[in-house]
């Protein structure tokens, strides 16, 4: 029987070493697995290279990784917490700054098979040129974002991008059922489903778990083969209104 | 907007051009009906509250949503529908949702009409620099596969910046965005485009002359026939 549900959130998350490289949905607090993230500070993992659009305002999911000094290098578009920069500036993370589209499709063509990939965004800029401070050092900039290779379709210059394949990939669905099958809600979707594509071993946090019968096969965003765990984002609510509400109705 | 004297010794005398709605309400003029669009932080948000009631715009938002509505007002917010903000939205009839990988797809792909988005500075070859100050903190979003994959790109902003420095020069000394990416320009004092990599003056603002915008504009550009 495929069960790839989980009740303990932390004894499954436990395979992650520190030093590994995650991925991980979310835009901004929206379909950001805040279970999981906390997860990895419960369990004290350190030294670690997130893949992920954002760096929040606030000191929850993947700031509050940052704040705990988690985080060696950051790969992704929007970073706004000032404490990361603060870490930046000192030499403490790496950041890898990439167009967020570019961050989407690495994702999805690290989970595609597809190694790289030629785009035009950042062709002509100092994402591609090789002068864009990927690391600081006592001394000033440490390393560069290593120049992009170029080459010219139609006309046009493009810059090759690489395929993002993580150790790891956490993501959150409003939807899950026992079989891995997920569900996301509204804009909530955003960088989830190719988030789990791209990790070598997906954990899906869920609001909602489901009978295998519930959601449609027209209606799965991401299927179960790319999800190997399924934990709840917070205490399962029980079906039954009577006793979701204490009884109360 | 008002440019002090003292920061615009060419001019002379104050310039009172549009403001930030105005000139948000001159590029929604420019809007298509049917257009599908995407709208950058600042003047480019205001251009929604001043289409023609005849005009239907399809806004596209960057995480993932084609079919923007305005705020859903309070109480009716949804933490899982906000637009690239981080702020709640509205879905309107027709909305659809997609993953980021396929909104890029939408934005890089070529298939939004216009993107509106602010400017730190547009050079007379058409860049772009918007994203990143030197010595501030370097943040990047879509920025540049919004402007890599959209054919129109609208550049609206003020004509100078704070102290007054032109932002339409003869090459971008911020970092770039994008070269030769820019389509139009709408500022509170003059609107330009692009035609065959040259930049020209289509109009200017009600009160203001051509000296004027010359004298505020560092770029070499041509003027169109428009007075």
């Amino acid at each position: 029987m495929i069960d790839k549900y989980r009740d303990d959130l932390l004894a499954v998350l436990d395979v992650i070493p520190s030093g590994a490289s995650i991925a991980v949905g979310g835009f901004g607090s929206s379909g950001r697995p805040d279970a999981l993230l906390d997860g990895l500070c419960a369990l004290d993992r350190r030294d670690l290279h997130l893949i992920v659009n954002n760096v929040g305002n606030d000191y929850t999911g993947i700031g509050r990784l940052v704040a705990e000094r988690r985080v060696r290098r950051f790969t992704g578009s929007f970073p706004v917490l000032p404490e990361f920069y603060d870490e930046y500036f000192a030499g403490q993370v790496e950041l890898e700054l990439v167009p967020q589209g570019a961050l989407a499709e690495r994702m999805r063509a690290g989970g595609a098979g597809i190694a790289a990939f030629f785009t035009p965004s950042s062709a002509g800029t100092m994402l591609a040129d090789g002068t864009f401070p990927l690391r600081y050092g006592p001394d000033g900039v440490a390393e560069y974002l290593p120049a992009k290779e170029s080459r010219e379709f139609e006309g046009r210059p493009h810059v090759l991008e690489l395929g993002i394949v993580a150790d790891f990939a956490l993501v959150k669905a409003q939807q899950g059922d026992r079989k891995g099958n997920l569900r996301y809600h509204l804009s909530a979707r955003n960088f989830n489903p190719p988030a789990a594509m791209c990790g070598r071993t997906t954990f899906a946090e869920v609001e909602q778990l489901v009978d295998v019968d519930v959601l449609g096969p027209d209606d799965v965003h991401t299927p179960g083969v790319f999800v190997d765990h399924l934990v709840m984002t917070a205490a399962s609510v029980p079906a039954d209104p009577a006793v979701a509400f204490g009884g109360s109705r | 907007m008002t440019i002090a004297a003292s920061a615009n010794p060419l001019a002379g005398r104050a310039l009172v051009g549009r403001t930030r709605d105005e000139i948000a309400a001159r590029v929604a003029a420019d809007l298509v009906d049917g257009y599908t669009v995407n709208l950058g932080v600042g003047i480019p948000l205001l251009v929604p509250h001043h289409l023609p009631t005849d005009v239907e715009v399809f806004l596209q938002s960057e995480n993932g949503i084609l079919g923007m509505g305005p705020h859903p007002g309070e109480g009716n917010e949804d933490p899982d529908l906000t637009d690239a903000g981080k702020q709640p939205a509205s879905l309107i009839p027709g909305g659809s949702i997609v993953d980021s990988a396929t909104s890029f797809a939408i934005i890089r792909g070529g298939h939004l009409d216009v993107t509106i988005l602010g400017a730190l500075q547009v050079s007379e070859d058409g860049d772009l620099a918007n994203w990143y100050v030197p010595g501030r903190h370097p943040a990047v979003g879509g920025a540049m596969d919004l402007v890599a994959g959209t054919p129109e790109v609208w550049v609206c902003m003020e004509h100078v910046d704070r102290a007054g420095n032109p932002k339409i020069v003869p090459a971008c000394t911020f970092p770039l965005t994008g070269a030769g990416v820019v389509t139009r320009v709408y500022t509170d004092l003059a609107s330009f485009r692009f035609d065959d990599g040259v930049l020209v003056l289509t109009e200017c603002a009600p009160g203001i002359t051509l000296d004027d915008v010359r004298a505020v504009t560092t770029a070499r550009f041509e003027v169109a026939a428009f007075e």
